[in-house]
């Protein structure tokens, strides 16, 4: 179980983790300031296992793969979208983070609600009602399953 | 063989088959790979600690540039660069440092139509322009890429632009894709490709067209394409390049949809904060006020965006209250710009000039804006905060409107100007 986080449409990178912390040297020196300017606490009140759901077009604009690394590094266990960016929703795959689109469940949750995912079987439960997502492709689960795409280089590369 | 659309083209030659469509997968080789400072950092982090056997594939495809923070603001940044250009120099990487704005850096050396080449930046849809398949990917794509020259890419949908007409005079690329992206919205071409032809094609020129293929991933596409032609085989052979394919797409090829846009019916378009979508006629904006204007970017910081600011700004000054930032997209832009008087131009008229970086289009090297102010811009994105301070604001124009407005302190077009 989590807490879901909630966030409305078009929410693009900038907004994620914004220009001014991308040179900082590593993730974890970024991670403090993800969704900054829409919720300065967010970073404070985040913990592992708790979920960001949005509504359309989550993670669009920039390609910087520091926007699903952050997310990840806070212990963020999946974002679930009416919809995502490609560029973000590549990323996010590449390097372990789940996602998944869901249709019904923006509308249906509130901030802080507890919920719980099933990722393989695409199937989000919350406040007793359960939601269908929209499985990932075979190829994409395959290098999600095996911990992004660098482990499954690294499992290829015997 | 069923008809294919350019994009279904570039990547069929790329997997090595006869054939694909919309929504396969393949495993494909990548022609080349451009990263800058804005990621690479993290790159090399990987590589060096992620991966079981570091090694690059072929580093004649590897193109990496410094563009985002040049010079360099901070010590961490100067940290982030030390460690580019250490592994560059050491692996022997092509490697530029303040030469431009990379996008620009690679229209002017080195996309060829019909490569299928990967970006570390969004806006790799740029090079559409010449024909090819850019598409911008995170660093672990690269990575994967680097190490392997090989990559996966889920055919995209097309959508079909055929333009007939001629803009009018006044209005440029800038307005057209603007009204384009309005058209469809921000996510209007998500994971599609974006395909430009027509008649009126041959109208614009290799400046409006990496313009209009450079913003198509502001509506979500994965790349943008337009039809190979005289004007973008000029421009190739002028830079001393030759086409590695020139491909059309077939006659019957499935488009997910097609638009018909006449270019005589575009007008000046202003993008208000904080979405590229959020488009009105730039005469609805007249009257913001405005404390900054920049003219530069991947989008507008050519030699023909500079002469247009100059026209503009020639005998004119810009208004006490604003800063206007001048910053061409690359070293040759800028040389260029010298030998033809456009910087006394901008200097006389009061105008800040910069060396070529991404400057205040990304907010966070040049020219940020502080809380509440406003910037009238010909960078990429609108999105909040994005030049600076969460609660500033943003409107993207072309170079003509930006160089009016800095002149008037208001949103302007060059039209209104006394």
């Amino acid at each position: 179980m989590g807490k879901v986080f909630r966030f409305h449409r078009d929410v693009d990178t900038d907004q994620i983790i914004a220009s001014q912390y991308l040179l900082y040297p590593t993730i974890e020196e970024m991670k403090v300031h993800t969704f900054e300017s829409l919720d300065p606490e967010f970073a404070a009140k985040v913990r592992p296992g708790d979920f960001v759901v949005a509504e359309e077009n989550f993670g669009c604009g920039s390609s910087r793969e520091q926007a699903p690394s952050v997310l990840k590094a806070l212990g963020v266990q999946a974002v679930v979208a009416k919809s995502f960016a490609r560029i973000f929703y590549r990323n996010a795959i590449n390097i372990g983070l789940p996602v998944i689109v869901c249709k019904e469940l923006y509308g249906a949750v509130s901030e802080g609600d507890e919920m719980s995912l099933d990722m393989s079987e695409g199937v989000a439960a919350v406040n007793g009602v359960q939601y269908t997502c929209t499985k990932l492709p075979p190829y994409m689960q395959g290098i999600l399953d095996q911990g992004g795409l660098i482990a499954s280089l690294n499992k290829e590369e015997v | 063989m069923k008809p294919m659309t350019m994009a279904e083209k570039i990547i069929a030659a790329a997997a090595g088959v006869d054939c694909v469509q919309a929504g396969d997968i393949h495993t494909v080789e990548v022609d080349q790979l451009l990263s800058n400072d804005g990621t690479t950092h993290l790159t090399i982090d990987m590589y060096h600690n992620k991966l079981k056997h570091p090694h690059i594939a072929d580093v004649s495809k590897l193109v990496w540039v410094v563009d985002h923070n040049v010079p360099c603001d901070s010590p961490k940044t100067a940290a982030s660069h030390k460690k580019m250009r250490d592994f560059a120099k050491e692996h022997g990487i092509t490697f530029y440092e303040g030469a431009g704005v990379c996008h620009q850096v690679m229209m002017e050396n080195h996309v060829r139509p019909g490569e299928l080449i990967f970006g570390a930046d969004s806006h790799t849809c740029a090079y559409g322009a010449l024909g090819a398949f850019g598409t911008g990917v995170g660093c672990t794509d690269y990575l994967y890429a680097m190490v392997t020259g090989k990559s996966w890419v889920l055919v995209p949908e097309t959508l079909r632009f055929n333009l007939t007409g001629k803009l009018p005079e006044g209005v440029y690329a800038r307005d057209l894709i603007l009204t384009i992206i309005g058209q469809i919205s921000a996510n209007g071409a998500n994971y599609m490709a974006m395909e430009f032809g027509g008649e009126g094609l041959a109208t614009l020129t290799m400046a409006d067209r990496i313009a209009v293929c450079n913003l198509c991933v502001e509506a979500g596409a994965k790349t943008a394409l337009m039809e190979v032609d005289d004007v973008a085989l000029d421009y190739l052979k002028e830079h001393g390049r030759t086409p590695k394919h020139v491909f059309k797409s077939d006659e019957g090829a499935q488009y997910a949809k097609v638009y018909d846009i006449d270019l005589g019916t575009i007008r000046p378009i202003v993008a208000k904060p904080h979405f590229v979508d959020n488009v009105v006629p730039a005469k609805e904006c007249a009257g913001v006020k405005i404390d900054e204007a920049f003219i530069g970017s991947c989008n507008n910081g050519r030699i023909e965006d500079l002469r247009v600011a100059a026209a503009v700004l020639k005998g004119r000054k810009v208004h006490p209250l604003v800063r206007l930032l001048v910053v061409p997209a690359s070293q040759t832009v800028y040389m260029q710009a010298l030998k033809e008087g456009l910087m006394d131009i901008f200097m006389e008229a009061g105008a800040i000039v910069m060396n070529a970086n991404c400057s205040v289009c990304w907010g966070s090297c040049q020219g940020v804006i502080g809380e509440g102010e406003t910037l009238i811009s010909t960078g990429t994105r609108n999105f909040k905060g994005r030049a600076g301070h969460p609660n500033s604001f943003v409107y993207l124009a072309s170079a003509a409107t930006v160089a009016a407005s800095a002149v008037a302190g208001v949103i302007t077009t060059a039209d209104m100007l006394e």
